[in-house]
C-alpha cells in the first residue's frame, strides 16, 4: 500500500490534518478529504485557474501543488472569503454586476482578485486583465467580471474610508 | 498519476545522493508547473520526487555589484520580478520571469525548472543566454559550471547526468553601458507558449555611438533556444543605427532553423526572428542609455 502522509495544515485560519499519497494534489486534499469543494476542478494542467487558492498568501493553482507540500503551510480558499458578517466586496460585485454565468470559474476569479484587491487597492482596468489572465471564463467575455473588479475596488476603498 | 515516493531534503548532498540512488526513476520537484503536468499527463513515471525547496542553495537570490547575481535554482518567478535590485540591474530577466504563464504559475514556476525542462520556447532561456548565464550543476562528482547556450540539447534533454542537480544561476554584473532586453511573439496577449522570442544583450562604446559587443538568443526557432553568435558578431564595431539592426537581424533570420506547427510557420518564424531581434536591440540600446523601456 501507498505510503500516507501526515499532513498539518492551516485553512482559512483553522488548523486541520489529513493523510494523503504523496501523488495526491492540494486540490484532490480539499475537495475529496476535507469536503471543501468550493475550489473546482478545471483543466488540471494550470491553465484555467477555475482551482485557485492562496499558500502562503500566494495565488496557486492547486491542482499543481501536491497536498503533501501544503504541511505547515497557511491555505486559503473560496470557503474563507466569506465573513460571519457577510459576502466579501468581490463576491458582492460579482453578484451584483452578474459576473457569472455558469459559475465553475468563479470562485477562483473571485480569489484571484481579492489577492490583487489586498495588495493593490485600486488597479487599473488593463492591470485587472493582466492579474486575472491566468483564470479562464468561457461564458462572460470577461467585461462583466473586470466591471465587478473595479466596481470592488470601489467598494473596498469606500469601507476603509 | 502513479504513486511514487515523496522526499525533502534539507541539503544539496543529500538531494544528489536521493537522486544518485534512483538515476532516471527520481525527478528534482521546484514550482512542479512541467513536472505535474508531465506525470499526471503520462508522459514518464517516477519513484522518487524530490523536493528541493527546502534546500537553502536553491532558494537564494543574491545581487553582490562585484560577483554579480546569484539565483537559485527553486527560486519562484515572482521574487525575480518584486526584486528591486533584479529590476535595476537584469531587467531583462524580469521581462521574461513576469510573462511565464499567469500570476499563479509565477507563484511557483522557478527560473531553475524552466531551464531543466529543456522546452525549444522556455521563456527564461533566452534571457539567460544573453545575459551570460552559467548554471551551477552539483552531482555524485565535482560541481561543475556550464554555460546556459549549452545546458539544454534537444528538447526536454539537458546536459544534466544522472544524480546531477541544477543548484543556481550565476549573472556576472551588467557591463558599463550595457543593456539588455527580452521579446516574445504570441498570438494573445499573456499564457501562452513563444512562437519565436529574442534576448539580446548590448555593450555600447564610451560615446555611445557604437555597439562593443552584443549577444543574440532566440527561442522557439530550433530543437533548443539558440545562440545566435552571427548576430552579436555582426554588430561588433559598427555604429548604432538601424542599417547595423538590419545587419543583425538578418543573421538571425538566417540561423533559425523553425518548424512548421500549430503555433506558427517557418516562414512566420524566420520573419518574427528578424522582427523581434531588431526590436530587442531596440530596447537594450535604449536601456544601455538609461532609459526606461517596458516588458510587454
Amino acid at each position: 500500500m501507498a505510503t500516507k502522509h501526515h499532513v498539518v495544515t492551516r485553512v482559512n485560519g483553522e488548523e486541520v490534518e489529513f493523510l494523503c499519497e504523496a501523488r495526491h494534489s492540494l486540490l484532490e486534499a480539499l475537495r475529496e478529504t476535507l469536503g471543501l469543494t468550493g475550489t473546482k476542478e478545471g483543466c488540471l494542467d494550470g491553465n484555467c485557474g477555475a482551482c485557485t487558492v492562496t499558500l502562503d498568501g500566494r495565488l496557486m493553482d492547486s491542482c499543481l501543488v501536491l497536498a503533501v507540500e501544503a504541511h505547515g503551510r497557511e491555505i486559503q480558499t473560496i470557503e474563507g472569503v466569506a465573513s460571519p458578517q457577510g459576502l466579501h466586496p468581490v463576491q458582492q460585485a460579482f453578484l451584483e454586476e452578474a459576473a457569472l454565468q455558469c459559475g465553475i470559474c468563479t470562485p477562483g476569479f473571485i480569489v484571484s482578485a481579492k489577492a490583487l484587491l489586498e495588495r493593490e487597492p485600486n488597479p487599473t482596468e488593463e492591470r485587472i486583465r493582466w492579474w486575472l489572465a491566468g483564470n479562464l471564463c468561457r461564458c462572460t467575455g470577461y467585461d462583466k467580471i473586470v466591471r465587478a473588479v473595479v466596481d470592488a475596488a470601489a467598494r473596498m476603498a469606500e469601507v476603509k474610508g | 498519476m502513479n504513486d511514487f515516493e515523496y522526499r525533502a531534503p534539507a541539503s544539496v548532498s543529500e538531494a544528489v545522493a536521493l537522486l544518485v540512488e534512483k538515476g532516471e526513476r527520481a525527478r528534482v520537484l521546484a514550482g512542479g508547473t512541467d513536472l505535474i503536468v508531465q506525470l499526471r499527463g503520462g508522459r514518464f513515471t517516477l519513484d522518487r520526487m524530490v523536493d528541493v525547496k527546502g534546500v537553502p542553495e536553491l532558494n537564494q537570490l543574491r545581487y553582490d555589484a562585484a560577483e554579480g547575481l546569484v539565483v537559485g535554482a527553486a527560486v519562484p518567478c515572482y521574487r525575480i520580478y518584486e526584486d528591486e535590485l533584479v529590476a535595476a540591474h537584469y531587467p531583462a530577466l524580469v521581462d521574461a520571469a513576469r510573462i511565464i504563464g499567469g500570476i499563479q504559475i509565477q507563484g511557483r514556476a522557478s527560473l531553475g525548472g524552466n531551464l531543466c525542462n529543456a522546452s525549444p520556447s522556455g521563456d527564461s532561456i533566452g534571457a539567460l543566454i544573453a545575459l551570460e548565464a552559467t548554471a551551477v550543476i552539483a552531482g555524485p562528482g565535482e560541481t561543475r559550471s556550464v554555460p546556459v547556450e549549452q545546458f539544454c540539447t534537444a528538447p526536454g534533454r539537458s546536459v544534466l547526468g544522472p544524480g546531477e542537480l541544477l543548484v543556481a544561476l550565476r549573472l556576472p554584473p551588467p557591463k558599463p553601458r550595457s543593456g539588455a532586453h527580452y521579446l516574445r511573439f504570441i498570438p494573445r496577449y499573456e499564457m501562452d507558449i513563444a512562437i519565436v522570442s529574442a534576448g539580446v544583450a548590448a555593450v555600447l562604446s564610451p560615446d555611445m555611438s557604437s555597439f562593443v559587443s552584443a549577444r543574440v538568443a532566440l527561442g522557439a526557432v530550433a530543437p533548443t533556444p539558440l545562440f545566435v553568435t552571427e548576430a552579436g558578431a555582426a554588430l561588433a564595431g559598427k555604429p548604432i543605427s538601424e542599417e547595423s539592426i538590419a545587419l543583425a537581424a538578418e543573421a538571425a533570420r538566417q540561423a533559425a532553423r523553425p518548424i512548421n506547427d500549430m503555433r506558427g510557420t517557418v516562414e512566420q518564424r524566420r520573419h518574427l526572428a528578424a522582427v523581434l531581434t531588431t526590436r530587442a536591440l531596440r530596447g537594450a540600446v535604449a536601456r544601455a542609455k538609461g532609459e526606461q523601456v517596458n516588458g510587454h
